[in-house]
């Protein structure tokens, strides 16, 4: 196909997407009952009651006035914050401990069943056990944030180091590298591919994970701040929320899909 | 006593069964230093798990490789490999990958001789101007030669040439085959290569080590080839004695080749019949 093509095919995706838009959100202002001035709003709230609820929200993210009233950027910031170390932390331990998995397949074999087991239990479900063992909810939030991005990252770490072509590991036996230098030189470049695409996936469970986990720890936080808004009864606010966890969500995905682009390589 | 020594290796893969499959049994060869030794054979006579055992990324099930008087088992930087796919690693330039060699053969130099000395052995083998480049970027020829450089450049004791040229076409084939030869004659290394090319083999060689057809193929004879050098192709396959030692060596490979009666399907050893086996010598 040549680049002209190419061209008018993005551009006709491109219009199909706004047309589907432009169409979702008529569709939805026009099944809106418009409330008579002064009588109180009754159903779902319509785009444009969200959009100028959003605007308010934008034009001043960080004002603090207490507990229960803080911008959308600081509860966002609470939220990325938790996500961030609780995702570093497992990202850290699922690396080292998947690498060990990928060169010793005995390891890999004592110790599967129980990543099996592990694996697909909710993240959420750790939550009373951290909460009784830690005592403070900020922190057990956390861990359910290292608890849903750890099986990911590790699964994918041990297979993609268990994978390595062996022609690589024979080099770096000819050079004697130390291990150290095996690890940063061979093992981690040659697997990285993989280990991106698990950091990929894990990410993307744990910012759904800590939603979840923040309207159950209240405080803060984005998922706290969506239940807060439904306790008010302020839908505007819960629906502008939610699409902001999901622009979060595609940036952070973004993120990795560019770090995944540059550790690729081809054989 | 030889620099390098195959004493009677063996070597026995494990089969589904507990059968044990003999692949070649009591190699003994020697080669002297700055001598090249090329071994040829059919597909399945080992040679390759050979190169590897003298490696020392596989183990010989019975004997040792002695080098330099010291029996190796484990691989070193004494013995570089050139492997018939290159193994070079693709997330690395041409000039990482002989780095990475270098620093690790020579970790006592400081970094600006290392590249200077990175530079040399890319010039060496004509890629000035892709030091840049993935090998994906690159064709067999070129990944060959960084393999080359990557090899020659750690100045091992052996150089182990696993049938380099075999995945490159047959007009670079002969380019690479010469630049080889240049290299080995400015530097003298002791090299042991195998390959299923006779050409290539008596063109390179002091000897060609021959073996006969797996499993349990052994090693039958050893040709030496005393053509002077440096060796001009053209002029080494124009030679009378060329073409009588090619004929020796293809008549060898094609008599060498064991018959199964039509109707035998196993892969048994008994089912195998030698229809003539070499003489091996002591």
């Amino acid at each position: 196909m040549d680049q002209i093509a190419v061209m008018s095919e993005r551009k006709k995706s491109i219009i199909s997407s706004v047309a589907l838009l432009t169409i979702f959100l008529a569709v939805w202002q026009l099944s809106v009952k418009t409330p008579a001035p002064g009588a109180k709003a009754e159903g779902l709230p319509g785009p444009m009651a969200v959009a100028s609820r959003a605007w308010e929200m934008v034009s001043d993210p960080f004002y603090n006035n207490g507990p229960n009233d803080k911008g959308i950027g600081i509860q966002l910031g609470y939220s990325v914050g938790r996500l961030l170390i609780g995702y570093t932390a497992a990202a850290l331990v699922a690396i080292s401990l998947g690498v060990m998995l990928g060169l010793s397949p005995g390891f890999y074999r004592a110790l599967n069943p129980y990543i099996q087991v592990l694996k697909p239990i909710s993240p959420l479900a750790w939550m009373p056990l951290f909460l009784y063992t830690i005592k403070d909810s900020s922190q057990s939030a956390v861990m359910v944030i290292f608890m849903s991005s750890l099986w990911p990252i590790l699964a994918n770490t041990a297979f993609g180091v268990a994978g390595i072509k062996r022609d690589y590991l024979n080099v770096s036996a000819l050079l004697q590298l130390s291990w150290f230098k095996r690890l940063w030189k061979v093992i981690l470049p040659a697997a990285a591919p993989a280990i991106v695409a698990g950091l990929r996936i894990s990410i993307g469970s744990a910012w759904v994970a800590i939603v979840a986990a923040e309207m159950l720890i209240g405080g803060t936080g984005i998922g706290y701040f969506v239940w807060n808004e439904w306790n008010n009864l302020q839908l505007t606010s819960v629906i502008f929320a939610i699409l902001m966890t999901g622009f979060v969500g595609l940036l952070l995905d973004t993120g990795f899909g560019s770090l995944a682009k540059t550790l690729t390589y081809k054989e | 006593m030889s620099f390098l020594e195959v004493e009677t290796v063996s070597k026995y893969f494990s089969e589904a069964g507990g059968q044990r499959l003999c692949v070649f049994k009591d190699v003994r060869l020697h080669i002297e230093k700055s001598e090249f030794v090329t071994m040829v054979g059919h597909s399945g006579c080992g040679k390759s798990t050979l190169l590897n055992i003298i490696a020392g990324l596989e183990k010989p099930t019975e004997g040792a490789v002695i080098l330099d008087g010291r029996e190796v088992d484990t691989p070193g930087l004494d013995r570089m490999v050139v492997f018939q796919n290159f193994s070079l690693l693709p997330w690395m330039s041409v000039y990482e990958n002989i780095r990475l060699a270098v620093k690790a053969a020579f970790a006592q130099w400081e970094a600006r001789k290392i590249n200077d000395y990175v530079q040399r052995y890319v010039n060496m083998v004509g890629l000035a101007g892709s030091e840049t480049k993935r090998p994906a970027a690159l064709s067999g020829g070129m990944r060959q030669r960084v393999g080359l450089a990557r090899a020659f450049a750690v100045q091992p004791k052996v150089l182990l040439l696993d049938e380099p040229f075999a995945q490159i076409d047959a007009l670079t084939r002969g380019t690479i085959q010469d630049e080889l030869m240049r290299m080995w004659t400015a530097t003298r290394n002791t090299v042991f290569m195998v390959t299923h090319d006779v050409e290539e083999a008596i063109l390179l060689s002091d000897k060609i080590a021959l073996m006969t057809s797996g499993p349990s193929a052994q090693l039958a004879e050893i040709v030496e080839v005393t053509f002077p050098r440096p060796r001009v192709r053209e002029e080494v396959l124009d030679l009378a004695e060329f073409a009588r030692i090619k004929k020796h060596v293809i008549n060898f490979l094609k008599n060498c080749v064991r018959e199964r009666p039509a109707n035998d399907t196993t892969f048994g050893t008994d089912a195998l019949v030698v229809t003539r086996r070499v003489a091996a010598k002591a």
